[in-house]
């Protein structure tokens, strides 16, 4: 059965992390889950790519970080924040791809 | 009995508040220390290159008023970094200016250090042709022509020119352009305290109450450090920290929440624990400092590429929406073929709500439109106020007749909520410079000065 991210995360943003990178955190509800999610690597390369319609080279990091049951994304901002043809200068609203991702899930 | 050092941060910005009841708590707790960040560089190159900051006056004047009356009656020291949102030389004389007119309004009289963070173009000029100005990946590699064309260029100082700023027996530190932990470790540090640990919980510290559960940017929060950890606590009833908000924390705007790089070094939390010690507090430990071989010092600038007007509308026709792009390509070219006797160099551009406005280049469903409706933002830029409201009027025209396919509304294509339909802008900026530094000295770049009000 297709599970989905946004059932079992309590946290899903993105924001700048600095002016040339984006960063998503993920932070799940349970333990369980971030385990589970992290130990089927439904969060990888392959699929933020993807979600966002990018290459390989624009993926800076994927990491798990336990003691806040956490994903974490970084990708290379397409422009630099406020170079002119910007569209989200604090890279805030950006998340909303993980909100319909969707995946299978080991018993 | 272990010696700590209680550390009341109020706002997650100068300005964006905090209810008083919180402010008194932690007054209440007896801290050594009232300090907060002012500065970020998430609204954009704009605020730098322009001079001015991005909150409000009145609102960093209250802020600032309650911190500097409180730490003059107990002598308790204020800090502020990254004065006026950029810490550039006007955003920090702004700021100045506030206090004299809270010290003239209150009749006190206020001791303050200011550090200044603003570097000369000439000086990063020579040290990058000698070698000493690094790319912060991914950002492009330095030129000549970037350093000189940017209005303002800062460097991010870290706790040295506090420490220094400290020796001078202020009531107030006002500082320009500081990396966000400094103006929480700087004092700790200097009574002997854990350098990394005081970093991490400055780290912390600086977004406030961003830490606790439900997070807030607009209240306050009080750090406690020991020997070998901190503890933080919420100081509203409506919130309190737990070990998965302040851990989150640390993950928040950082791009690898192990290991942070800073001025002088990196902070390493591979080894850090979040533990709940109740009563709403959380104890943090192991987090490390470990010195780089070189001290390098974050520089910023920004530089002007233009002025800018735009134009607000809406379509609500079926039609319209499914020609847009042929629209858009058709506005675009007749602007071009009209002014094609003129050598301007301008840009212009179609940010289409309901149509990928928000994700650009990232939107996964691209070019699927659902909405009924679009929202259309006209956007021009150009070498001059006047050139831009030239494109941005024109295309604004065009688009509002254009004869796309299959058109049926024939007395005009766009509803404009505002008369007049067009707005400056006024000068737009983009990050020329996003650099590393290398300095011998931590502190000399960073001119200190007292001033008596």
């Amino acid at each position: 059965m297709q599970t989905r991210l946004i059932d079992l995360a309590e946290v899903i943003r993105s924001k700048n992390s600095g002016p040339y990178e984006l960063t998503m955190d993920i932070l799940f509800r349970t333990e369980e889950d971030f385990k589970r999610v992290a130990a089927a690597g439904v969060i990888s390369v392959d699929s933020v790519c993807q979600m966002y319609k990018i290459t390989p080279d624009k993926v800076v990091g994927i990491l798990e970080f336990p003691p806040a049951r956490a994903i974490k994304i970084t990708i290379r901002r397409p422009l630099c924040s406020g170079d002119l043809g910007e569209t989200d200068v604090y890279g805030a609203q950006q998340h909303a791809p993980l909100l319909n991702l969707t995946f299978d899930l080991p018993e | 009995m272990e010696k700590e050092f209680r550390t009341l941060s109020t706002t997650a910005i100068l300005g964006y508040g905090f209810p008083l009841e919180s402010f008194e708590s932690g007054l209440a707790k007896q801290p050594d220390l009232i300090a907060a960040d002012a500065g970020s560089t998430d609204p954009g190159p704009y605020y730098l290159g322009a001079g001015v900051s991005f909150t409000d006056r009145n609102s960093v004047k209250r802020d600032l008023k309650l911190m500097l009356l409180a730490g003059k009656s107990r002598k308790i020291p204020v800090i502020v970094g990254t004065a006026g949102g950029s810490g550039a030389e006007p955003h920090l004389e702004w700021c100045l200016d506030i206090v004299r007119e809270i010290a003239q309004e209150e009749k006190i009289s206020l001791r303050v250090a200011l550090i200044h963070a603003e570097f000369d173009k000439n000086m990063i000029l020579e040290e990058w042709k000698a070698g000493r100005v690094k790319s912060l990946e991914p950002a492009p590699e330095l030129t000549e022509e970037a350093i000189l064309s940017s209005e303002h260029i800062v460097g991010q100082m870290g706790i040295e020119p506090f420490i220094k700023a400290l020796e001078l027996d202020c009531d107030l530190i006002l500082a320009g352009r500081s990396y966000d932990p400094a103006v929480f470790a700087a004092l700790p540090v200097k009574l002997g305290f854990d350098r990394g640990l005081a970093l991490h919980l400055g780290k912390i510290l600086e977004c406030a109450a961003i830490c606790a559960s439900p997070g807030s940017g607009s209240d306050c929060i009080f750090g406690t450090l020991g020997t070998d950890w901190f503890e933080l606590e919420a100081l509203s009833p409506k919130r309190k920290c737990t070990t998965t908000s302040v851990a989150a924390h640390t993950l928040y705007e950082k791009s690898n929440p192990y290991l942070l790089p800073g001025p002088g070094g990196m902070l390493d939390l591979r080894g850090c624990s979040f533990t709940d010690v109740g009563n709403g507090k959380v104890r943090v430990k192991g987090s490390k400092f470990v010195p780089a071989p070189k001290y390098t010092i974050k520089l910023e600038g920004t530089h002007c590429v233009g002025y800018r007007t735009i134009s607000i509308a809406g379509t609500r026709d079926p039609i319209m929406i499914r020609e847009i792009d042929a629209t858009v390509t058709a506005v675009k070219e007749r602007v071009a073929d009209n002014f094609r006797d003129q050598k301007w160099d301008y840009h212009l551009n179609f940010i289409l709500y309901g149509k990928d406005g928000v994700m650009g280049a990232l939107e996964p469903e691209r070019n699927n439109i659902r909405s009924h409706e679009l929202g259309i933002v006209i956007e021009a830029v150009a070498e001059t106020q006047k050139l831009a409201d030239t494109v941005c009027a024109f295309a604004r025209s065009t688009m509002l007749h254009y004869g796309y396919p299959g058109r049926i509304a024939t007395a005009g294509n766009l509803a404009f909520p505002f008369s007049p339909s067009d707005f400056h802008a006024g000068p737009v900026y983009e990050f020329s410079v996003y650099h590393l530094l290398e300095c011998d000295d931590p502190v000399k770049p960073f001119r200190i000065e007292t001033i008596e009000l």
